[in-house]
């Protein structure tokens, strides 16, 4: 498996067929990198180039490097080396499994045997309301609890050191701590999204236009203490939710939950602005 | 025997006279097979769009059993298309001993190469040819248990193209990847995306390279399955009584009942 330090996209051409923006973008690892635009304006293209580590032979023409050079095309084609993870909002697990077992089998074909199933299944009910448990057949899993599962098996189980991530908000689970858990791997980053809380996540932002790469946007530091605050009201819509769940009535004073792993981070947080 | 009063023939209609042998032999055969649904034509119509624009010329055929619209899928891609509908024979048996007449329709339309799309229905047969490109095209929902059953159409492909992978987790595609391999060891994995057409510019690149032409003396990798009872010439009769042929048990005794 060869490391991923950066990968750089060249520019091709826009849907008009003029050059993109952007000419040249790298991103290392370790970054977060948000994908926004309207619908349409050419987000799961980029993704799909990144995939596919095109070499201006997609529509886009844009060309992808890999630590600055031509990937080679064992690494393009051969799916034992294939780099990247993708995780979207239309993924499910179909198989007829316990999900312990299925960890294992996982686990198993990345030649990982001695990987801990619980603390797969440990990380992924950090990430939502609902616990997941060991011998939980996959298929009677929530959205909420797929999508969980499916952020720790990439972050501890999948080498793949580039994750892709197309729209997942909806999904019911904790995002902020969906991307640490992801990052913390060191792995490279990309997010398609609508959602504030998503986008502002990312230090970076391209902005899409038109099939074309428009701007880059560096996060500022205003706009990190909104993201600090945003994590909150999520968090409090996830802890709403819950209580719906359990059949619970929901008083006024509800909106002032804010779980305690965010409260000192939102001293610090007002204390710079 | 009333079911084979009409035996269904491919609709050429030119005698095959001119046929000149030697361009013949030289055509490259490519035969994609897979279960219904799997993704075959959605996967071809994207690979063969690719082709197109690299100036390739294939022609395109479609077996099925029953009926199709596929033609009209493919029809869109402006290259010759023809239809074969095996009815109720097995449609890869049909597709095998048509296959002359196929390749004499790609050589009449000036074609550089004959990519056809079976129905693989039965499990037990694989259409392919030792000197053409196998390629068995299977739907990543179908379970991580599937490709051991798959069979033959699985095991002896050269490439096997995986498809709807956008619908389920990686995890899942991986242990899929890994079952694959387990049944077919030397095979080329590659995965496409047959709704947006991710990945079938590396399929399109494998099909660019592939050269050898089916002479011939072109045979079938895998022995087509055995079926010589009174059920294969039109008995509707259930009761033991009433069959003949070569029977297997449920017990896996094989035994012969007849003269
Ligand atoms: N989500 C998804 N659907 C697909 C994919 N490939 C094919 N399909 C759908 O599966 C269905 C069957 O595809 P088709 O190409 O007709 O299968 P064939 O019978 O093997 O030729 C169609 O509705 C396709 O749109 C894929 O990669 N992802
Ligand atoms: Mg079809
Ligand atoms: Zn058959
Ligand atoms: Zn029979």
């Amino acid at each position: 498996m060869v490391k991923i330090e950066c990968i750089s996209i060249i520019g091709g051409i826009d849907k008009s067929g003029k050059p993109e923006n952007i000419t040249s973008l790298d991103i290392r690892e370790g970054e977060i990198i948000g994908i926004v635009g309207p619908t349409g304006s050419g987000k799961s293209q980029l993704i799909s180039d990144i995939e596919q580590l095109s070499q201006k032979d997609s529509s886009t023409r844009r060309q992808v490097l890999v630590n600055g050079k031509v990937p080679s095309p064992a690494l393009r084609n051969d799916p034992r080396q294939k780099m990247v993870a993708q995780l979207s909002q239309n993924m499910n697990f179909l198989a007829d499994m316990e999900v312990r077992d299925f960890l294992r089998l996982h686990a198993r074909c990345r030649g990982k045997d001695q990987i801990s199933t619980d603390e797969i299944i440990y990380k992924a009910n950090q990430l939502t309301g609902e616990p997941i448990k060991p011998n939980d057949n996959l298929t009677i899993l929530s959205g909420g609890q797929t999508r969980a599962l499916m952020v720790a098996d990439v972050a501890v189980i999948s080498e793949s050191p580039i994750v892709l991530i197309d729209e997942i908000e909806n999904a019911g689970i904790k995002k902020h701590e969906a991307l640490e858990l992801l990052s913390g791997h060191n792995k490279l980053i990309m997010i398609v999204t609508h959602d504030p809380v998503m986008a502002l996540s990312a230090k970076k932002r391209i902005i899409m236009k038109n099939g074309g790469m428009s701007t880059l946007l560096e996060a500022t530091p205003e706009e990190k203490i909104v993201s600090e605050q945003l994590s909150g009201i999520d968090a409090t819509i996830l802890h709403l939710r819950e209580l719906l769940r359990n059949g619970l009535y929901i008083e006024e004073n509800d909106l002032n939950f804010i779980p305690e792993s965010l409260l000192c981070k939102e001293e610090n947080a007002s204390l710079t602005l | 025997m009333q079911r084979r009063k009409c035996i269904p023939h491919l609709v050429a209609t030119d005698q095959q006279k001119m046929t000149d042998n030697k361009t013949i032999n030289k055509l490259p055969l490519i035969i994609i097979a897979g279960t219904p649904g799997a993704g075959k034509t959605s996967v071809l119509v994207h690979t063969i769009r690719i082709l197109k624009s690299a100036n390739r010329r294939p022609a395109l055929v479609k077996i099925d059993c029953l009926a199709t619209d596929d033609d009209k899928r493919f029809a869109k891609l402006d290259l010759p298309v023809l239809v074969g509908l095996s009815r109720d024979m097995c449609p890869d048996h049909y597709s095998i001993y048509n296959l002359d007449e196929m390749k004499a329709f790609a050589q009449k339309n000036q074609a550089d190469a004959l990519i056809m799309e079976t129905a693989g229905l039965c499990h037990r047969c694989a259409p392919y040819t030792e000197n053409c490109l196998g390629v068995c095209v299977i739907d990543s929902t179908s379970g991580p248990n599937n490709p051991g059953k798959a069979g033959p159409f699985l095991s002896c492909a050269d490439i096997v193209v995986v498809t709807k992978g956008d619908m389920i987790s990686q995890a899942e595609r991986e242990i899929f990847r890994e079952r694959i391999l387990e049944a077919n060891p030397g095979c080329n994995i590659v995965d496409v995306n047959g709704l947006n057409g991710q990945g079938a510019a590396e399929l399109a690149q494998q099909f660019q390279s592939f050269k050898a032409g089916s002479s011939v003396e072109d045979k079938l990798r895998h022995n087509a399955p055995f079926s010589v009872c009174t059920l294969c010439v039109g008995e509707k009769r259930i009761d033991k009584k009433y069959h003949r042929g070569l029977l297997r048990t449920m017990s896996g005794c094989e035994q012969y009942v007849g003269e």
